[in-house]
């Protein structure tokens, strides 16, 4: 247990901020090796990042905190709080939160690649949240590497003063030092007194089985210690400090107190996921402070979709899992609904496609759920004949159109940075989702930032990949909701053997909707096995029938040797073939595989 | 066709015996089989006398009523190397006096004096390998022989005095139409006498083989789906016209002349496979034989893998899988018997659902419509005409 009392004027809270791959967690770990808390040979590769899908998809996704302790060269000792964020554009939320605890951030950019569309979109955010932007350039050792370059971009794009940048190779571990001496000469130390009221900010939680919700604050003004009774201001709970602490890698330290400036942990026997918010003010209930911090603004969910538990009685298990992942995911958002062919299930919000799958990955993996996903799609506002106007999240609500006086879907504005070669690829495949042309820069002479504005649904799938694929991976980009704009918007219904699966409607452009059904048709086909009987595959609009494909009746499924050694071989044929038919939803007299409801959308095959 | 044994019965065994070689792979073969030089033959047929004098050893108590040569080609393997392994065969194992011995050949690989040396070897039933009496059809799948060869072949089994033959053909070929078929089977069943028995079976492409390359590529000339299914309706239809009764998924045989051996596996017979690769069955106990050529010759008796205890649920399954392939289905009264469980209550309604879907159904003896020459009390259920060309969709349905 630490016992003695954190010099305030020594204390560093800072987060890392770069364009994706430009070296942010690698900094993160040379930061840890170079300070106290872990030797080199004890960590993991990227040590922040304790969840495997990270690993595997290679992108932070969860805001934590490392503390770790740096003897500066003017011989003092000064605590490291370094907050991870997420970078990937999805999670413009995440990176808010995290950076509200800071008081500085380090900008991260790569010496090949120079500034891309995140750097900008994070320098962008950081200086709202009035951070000390210290920029860094990183992969020095790279042969492309032009740190003079990068230098001029980031002071010409930006406006940040990046002469005295540290040039470093995370990589290799050089210029480590660098970084840390001007972390603790340019980022300030916080403010905040001591012995005001409490007054401390959720930045993020985790539930714990025994701890219960354990809650990481930034405290901005006052202290906090075992036994004191904290009231949630937000959501109006109550409850006793158990546990006060740090956090070093992973590991939670425990302390006497965390006071004004300090990083650090809470846990007070919070059974009940609800009674926390991330964004919240923590206080003293025997000596609140007056007003809550500004808490984060209620975010916008882009994309939906529906959750099904593939096994109906695993319903419960969806809807608590759902609310322990919210719990340190603000921006995930579900209602429950349901749908004639898939059951009782809900109807969850995202930031963007990453963070569907993502969350689906999570709600798979660490909460054992089979789920079958339904199309992803916007919110559009549908304005009726009476004057209403609803806002729709379900395609199968969508009133007749008989009462439709005009739909509008949401608009975004991107930024796309691309190499001059693929400018043409690229301005084509916006025009290919209905983008509007805004305009081009030239960053330099061989790369643009291109400026379009494209309807929301057609970027929420398959745009990203798109892009890469069409710009050899070297394009990047952002984007922001611009608003609601009036399309001409249809919804496309798909029957199956002669029945409409609501689970299959989706809301496209009138213009798109022959091609899109007719894809659609021949998608299902390849998905649905053969049954005994012949299944026609129907998309229609308003009734009307525009596309049509039929799976044959099965004529054939025999084989024709089996002898002495052929048997083993047999029932395993035989035992692949019954597997196959677990994954199925059994819609009617059909039986649909359940990534065929996802599958489908699965349109732009290069 | 013999049943199950009643409790007073000795326990019977078949024996298997493979002979992995051949001149030349066919362009679909997936078996193990390949070409070797005389001396590898030598030497693997010695290692495969040495296999059959010790593992005779175990089964002391065991009866033989059918001992099958199969390969690759086994007549690639000298006459008088045959007629060792059936005299060992005879004289370390309890063969029955009747008992069916079938040997595999190839049209073009046996001289008149072989065949007489393998009927007097006690060779009682030959399987020739035909697939098809188009020299073109024959070329395209890598056959190495023609169909004049095959004639000579068959001329020449009849005069040894070989009274039971098998012709194997093949539907589906690349380049076959339903026309070049038809006469296939024609010209077979203008052979003077006719075979007694006849496989026909529908080209299967499998994974490795050139032709299935081919397929991959898009340059095989396979005939389409409805052919496919056209030229399997012709099999049944003219074969049953002329009398032979198709008593398992692709096998037809005049009465009396179903193949015993084979009948074993589908019954769940007992079955010792000597040789490379060879699988067998003993007691609900399942083994093979490893597929290294070197690893068998260093060590004959050694090479035994894959070990595998069948579970009582385990042979429920393969008594319907293996058993439905027979168009007399299964005995109802037998699977109690053996599983002390009825099967309605096993699979009751996986039962009605096929029942009701049309690919099963229950044969009695008063309304059977296929022959039978003995009809066992109690029920047998049995895969319709349909559910025969869907057996796979069926079977999968009772792995439990």
């Amino acid at each position: 247990m630490e016992s003695k009392k954190t010099d305030q004027s020594r204390i560093r809270n800072f987060c890392i901020v770069a364009h994706i791959d430009h070296g942010k967690s690698t900094l993160a770990d040379r930061i840890i090796e170079h300070t106290g808390l872990l030797t080199s040979r004890e960590m993991q590769a990227q040590v922040l990042d304790n969840m495997d899908l990270e690993r595997e998809r290679g992108i932070t996704i969860k805001a934590q905190a490392v503390r770790t302790v740096y003897r500066a060269r003017d011989g003092e000792e000064y605590i490291l709080n370094l907050i991870d964020t997420p970078g990937h554009v999805d999670f413009n939320y995440e990176v808010s939160r995290s950076l509200a605890a800071c008081d500085g951030a380090i900008l991260v950019v790569d010496a090949a690649q120079g500034i891309e569309a995140q750097t900008l979109a994070n320098v962008y955010l950081a200086l709202d949240h009035d951070l000390d932007v210290i920029p860094v350039i990183n992969k020095i050792d790279l042969p492309s590497a032009e740190p003079e370059r990068v230098i001029d971009e980031i002071e010409d794009v930006i406006g940040l003063e990046a002469r005295d940048a540290p040039l470093i190779s995370a990589k290799n571990g050089i210029g480590i030092e660098d970084v840390l001496e001007q972390i603790v000469k340019k980022i300030p130390a916080p403010k905040g007194n001591p012995d005001s009221p409490l007054q401390a900010l959720i930045f993020d939680s985790l539930y714990d089985s025994y701890k219960g919700v354990i809650i990481f604050c930034r405290i901005m003004e006052g202290s906090v210690r075992k036994g004191t009774k904290i009231r949630m201001m937000a959501t109006g709970a109550k409850e006793e400090v158990v546990e006060v602490g740090v956090f070093g890698a992973g590991r939670f330290i425990p302390c006497e107190e965390l006071s004004a400036g300090m990083v650090g942990y809470i846990t007070a026997s919070i059974k009940n996921v609800k009674d926390t918010a991330v964004g919240d003010t923590v206080t003293d209930d025997d000596n609140p402070c007056k007003e809550p911090l500004p808490g984060y603004k209620k975010v916008q969910s882009m994309v939906y979709c529906g959750f099904y538990p593939a096994d109906g009685a695993k319903y419960p298990d969806l809807r608590d899992a759902l609310e322990k992942l919210r719990l340190n995911d603000a921006a995930l958002q579900y209602e429950p609904e349901t749908s004639v062919a898939l059951g009782f299930g809900f109807r969850c919000g995202f930031l963007g496609l990453l963070h569907l799958e993502v969350i689906q990955e999570r709600l798979e993996r660490e909460y054992n759920l089979d789920l079958v996903a339904t199309a992803p799609g916007v919110v559009y506002k549908v304005f009726k004949t009476n004057g209403e106007m609803i806002e729709l999240t379900n395609p199968s609500n969508l009133p007749d159109p008989s009462v439709i006086e005009h739909m509008e879907e949401p608009v975004v504005s991107a930024e796309i940075m691309v190499t001059s070669e693929f400018i043409g690829s690229i301005m084509e495949l916006c025009q290919e989702r209905r983008g509007r042309y805004l305009g081009m820069e030239y960053i330099e002479a061989s790369r643009a930032l291109l400026k379009y504005e494209l309807p929301l649904n057609e970027i929420i799938y398959d745009f990203f990949d798109a892009l890469k694929s069409r710009s050899k991976g070297y394009a990047s980009f952002d984007y922001d909701i611009k608003g609601y704009e009036p399309s001409k918007l249809v919804k496309l219904d798909i029957l199956i053997n002669k029945e409409e699966v609501d689970a299959l409607s989706f809301i496209v452009h009138a213009d798109s909707a022959y091609e899109r059904g007719r894809r659609m048709c021949e998608k299902l086909k390849e998905e649905i096995p053969r049954h005994l009987f012949e299944i026609p595959i129907q998309a229609a609009i308003g009734g009307k029938v525009i596309a049509r494909e039929t799976v044959k009746a099965m004529r054939k499924d025999v084989l024709a040797k089996c002898y002495g050694g052929d048997i083993t071989r047999k029932k395993k044929l035989l035992e692949k073939q019954k597997e196959g038919k677990k994954r199925m939803r059994q819609i009617g007299n059909v039986e649909i595989p359940q990534k065929a409801f996802l599958s489908v959308l699965k349109l732009d095959d290069d | 066709m013999k049943d199950t044994g009643k409790k007073t019965k000795p326990k019977e065994l078949e024996l298997y015996f493979h002979i992995p070689f051949c001149i030349r792979k066919c362009f679909y073969c997936d078996f193990l089989s390949a070409p070797a030089d005389r001396e590898t033959i030598g030497m693997y047929m010695e290692a495969l006398l040495a296999e059959t004098e010790g593992s005779a050893l175990s089964y002391a108590d065991y009866r033989v009523p059918t001992v099958f040569i199969g390969g690759g080609t086994p007549s690639v393997a000298a006459a008088q190397d045959i007629e060792r392994l059936l005299m060992s065969a005879a004289r370390h194992y309890r063969l029955d006096g009747d008992a069916e011995i079938t040997m595999e050949v190839n049209p073009g690989t046996v001289c008149r004096e072989a065949l007489a040396r393998f009927l007097t070897a006690g060779v009682n039933r030959l399987s020739i390998g035909l697939q098809s009496a188009d020299d073109r059809e024959l070329a395209a799948i890598g056959r190495i022989h023609t169909w004049q060869q095959f004639l000579d072949t068959y001329r020449e089994a009849r005069e040894a005095g070989f009274r039971n033959i098998n012709v194997d053909i093949m539907s589906a070929l690349p380049g076959q139409t339903p026309a070049g078929y038809r006469r296939t089977l024609e010209q077979v069943l203008s052979l003077e006498p006719p075979p007694e028995h006849i496989s026909a079976y529908s080209l299967i492409l499998e994974e490795g083989t050139p032709l299935f390359a081919r397929y991959e590529k898009g340059s095989l000339d396979i005939p389409d789906e409805d052919t496919d299914r056209e030229m399997y309706q012709m099999t049944k239809k003219i074969l049953e016209q002329r009398g032979y009764r198709r008593y398992e998924i692709s096998n037809y045989a005049r009465e009396g002349f179903e193949c015993r051996h084979n009948c074993g596996y589908w019954r769940r017979r007992n079955y010792v496979g000597l040789g490379l690769g060879a699988a067998s069955l003993v007691d609900n106990v399942r083994f093979r034989n490893g597929a290294d050529l070197q690893a068998y010759l260093a060590s004959p008796l050694g090479c035994r893998e894959e070990e595998q205890i069948l579970s009582p649920g385990e042979q429920m399954e393969e008594f319907m899988f293996l058993g439905l392939r027979m168009t007399d289905g299964i005995n109802c009264g037998e699977f109690r018997r053996l599983f002390g469980r009825s099967i309605e209550e096993v699979y009751g309604d996986i039962v009605n659902k096929n029942i009701r879907d049309g690919l099963l159904e229950i044969l009695d003896g008063l309304s059977a419509k296929r022959w039978m020459q003995q009809i066992r009390p109690g029920k047998r259920l049995a895969l319709t005409e349909r559910g025969l060309d869907l057996s796979n969709y069926v079977m999968a349905q009772f792995l439990l």
